[in-house]
């Protein structure tokens, strides 16, 4: 497995690392692809199909108790070919002041996920941004609309491939800038 | 109370669908009800004094009782998100400004306070201590605007013109320390642009003199005033699980007694060294809501005067030339300022690659950002958690089996800030 930790990770961050690391190898196995810390942050990343056990072992585990959801969003890696779309979740146990963060990473083709809102009743409006934005389709949402654009709107604009700046604008290369 | 019986599975009355005009988005998935009534639709904003920003709601309404309420939002969506990965990082702290702008200052100290993290620079302690009245400040002016305006929603405009000259106060202190009153864009990554000159430190004391005094005067007139009372106690409650449940943060949250506080929590910018008391309520209904932000500004006066008191003397800002400009005479004269100037100028500083979130306790709860850098000069990708958009999600179910009146109050108790919730 790998594993990988941040040069400033504090000892209280590695520990909570191996604590969650342990108890999600228990609960999903092979469902945990690896994990790491990100600034003091444990970061575990799961398979895409093991996301709703492994948040919700998470939330409910008397051990874990992370019941509290932080955020989520869409992250597009139109290079990363195979992985070009991630999701991640934040939980906050405030009972013990733990936070962690869930990843999983998809392909272009499968952006189909089970929705998490049977957990949370937050993660509603989360998950239909996250559709509004990128396009993930969460199975079993009872409201996937889009919620920040208008519904005429027919492309996801957060995904990489729409430039911010207008197409037909030529004077803001890069290379202009020595980019 | 609910008098009808829902079916929510059902998507098929007409009545409930259309157009909002120019933006073309569709209401609500509509419900159809199951009973033999006959039941009126009230369109509640998006622009309506009653609703203090650009919020629609599709009402069932029998009689007075909200049967089912379907909130559209996204008025005033500017993709905050998206522009944020095509500007460098100083230039991002303007966009901050813009989410909640009743206390935007806060919202630009969480973003300088998650490059620092990214970029692992130590912000001088003078600096923080700075940033700690700059941030108490705003949150007193925002939550002036909350309960001012719970007031004003029931009748009470007198006490409003009461406070909101304190804001006012408030602002004048902000003009005095970086010349910007509303969305003010103030500090810079790695601490602040300037120390406070000598007329701020008088402004300053002379608001932490006069303010109590507004605020008590505030106070008889309405918190236990019979009307006001009557009014708010046991509009929009909400239990402390499905407050939960719905990632509630900040006075609402801890109005529903639940004493989760960002700055107690993980404290950041030297919140640890501050003596102070983390208010909540019971019922998680306007009348808590209000109360929890009366003693919070109470609260926040109390870190104020801890801070002007015990700021120690030194550096304002990290020694990190790459984020804050050089001294004009150092630009026409040295090399390196002159580089530097023209390299933040023009957004030409790279950061380092990394993951990082940091959040602050804003007015309305925990504002996050979660940032992804790719190692070049504008983020790859900048999440923004707003407190608003998470629990206004909350509202229908808040307000549904009461009066329209109740409502009205609860959407101004929960402080919900458009520039927030749509980003």
């Amino acid at each position: 497995m790998h594993h990988e930790i941040h040069p400033n990770a504090s000892a209280a961050a590695t520990e909570l690392h191996d604590a969650v690391k342990e108890a999600l190898t228990k609960a999903i196995g092979e469902g945990l692809v690896r994990s790491q810390i990100d600034y003091d942050m444990p970061v575990f990343i799961l398979d895409k199909n093991k996301v709703h056990d492994g948040l919700s072992f998470l939330k409910n585990d008397p051990s874990m108790k992370f019941g509290f959801l932080t955020t989520m969003c869409g992250i597009h890696f139109p290079d990363n070919k195979g992985e070009e779309f991630a999701l991640m979740y934040q939980l906050h146990s405030l009972e013990k002041n733990h936070r962690i963060r869930i990843k999983t990473f998809m392909s272009e083709k499968d952006l189909v996920m089970p929705t998490i809102t049977d957990i949370w009743l937050a993660a509603d409006w989360m998950e239909r941004e996250t559709f509004d934005f990128y396009g993930f389709k969460f199975a079993g949402h009872p409201d996937l609309r889009r919620i920040l654009n208008m519904d005429e709107m027919n492309y996801h604009p957060l995904r990489k491939e729409y430039a911010l700046e207008d197409a037909s604008r030529d004077d803001k290369q890069d290379k202009y800038f020595g980019r | 109370m609910p008098v009808a019986m829902i079916n929510k599975t059902n998507i098929s009355d007409d009545n409930m669908r259309g157009t909002s005009g120019n933006i073309g988005q569709t209401f609500g998935t509509a419900t159809e009800v199951t009973d033999q009534k006959d039941y009126s639709i009230l369109n509640l904003g998006p622009t309506h004094p009653a609703t203090h920003g650009i919020f629609q709601n599709v009402l069932t309404m029998d009689g007075e009782v909200i049967v089912k309420a379907v909130p559209t939002i996204g008025y005033i969506h500017r993709a905050f998100e998206k522009l944020a990965e095509r500007r460098p990082y100083n230039q991002i702290t303007p966009i901050t400004d813009r989410l909640n702008y009743c206390s935007s200052p806060i919202n630009n100290m969480g973003w300088h306070m998650t490059v620092e993290k990214l970029i692992g620079c130590d912000v001088p302690k003078r600096a923080q201590y700075l940033r700690v009245i700059i941030m108490e400040l705003s949150r007193i002016a925002d939550h002036i605007v909350c309960d001012t305006v719970i007031a004003v929603d029931t009748g009470a405009m007198t006490g409003f013109l009461y406070l909101f000259q304190w804001r006012e106060k408030i602002y004048e202190i902000f003009e005095e320390i970086c010349g910007a009153r509303l969305t003010i864009n103030i500090g810079r990554i790695g601490g602040m642009e300037r120390d406070f000159n000598d007329k701020a430190w008088d402004k300053l004391r002379a608001f932490m003199k006069e303010f109590p005094k507004a605020l008590h005067e505030f106070d008889k007139l309405v918190t236990r005033n019979r009307i006001f009372v009557d009014r708010t106690v046991n509009a929009g409650p909400i239990t402390a699980e499905r407050a939960l449940e719905f990632s509630f943060t900040g006075p609402n949250l801890r109005a529903a007694g639940v004493d989760y506080d960002v700055r107690v929590a993980t404290p950041y910018s030297s919140y640890q060294d501050f003596e102070f008391d983390i208010p909540v309520g019971t019922k998680g209904d306007t009348y808590d809501r209000y109360m929890v932000r009366m003693e919070e500004m109470w609260q926040s006066m109390r870190i104020i005067e801890q801070a002007i008191k015990n700021i120690p003397d030194g550096k304002i800002h990290a020694d990190v030339p790459e984020f804050y400009l050089p001294d004009k005479e150092d630009v026409y004269s040295k090399m390196e300022a002159l580089i530097y100037h023209f390299k933040i100028v023009m957004g030409e500083t790279d950061v380092p690659k990394g993951e990082v979130y940091h959040a602050v306790e804003g007015g309305n709860g925990e504002l996050g950002f979660y940032l992804i850098s790719d190692g070049g000069r504008t983020p790859y990708r900048l999440h923004m958690r707003r407190p608003c958009f998470i629990y206004y999600q909350a509202y229908p179910s808040m307000i549904e089996g009461g009066m329209l009146s109740d409502a009205i109050l609860t959407m101004s108790s929960m402080n919900v800030i458009a520039g927030e919730l749509d980003a």
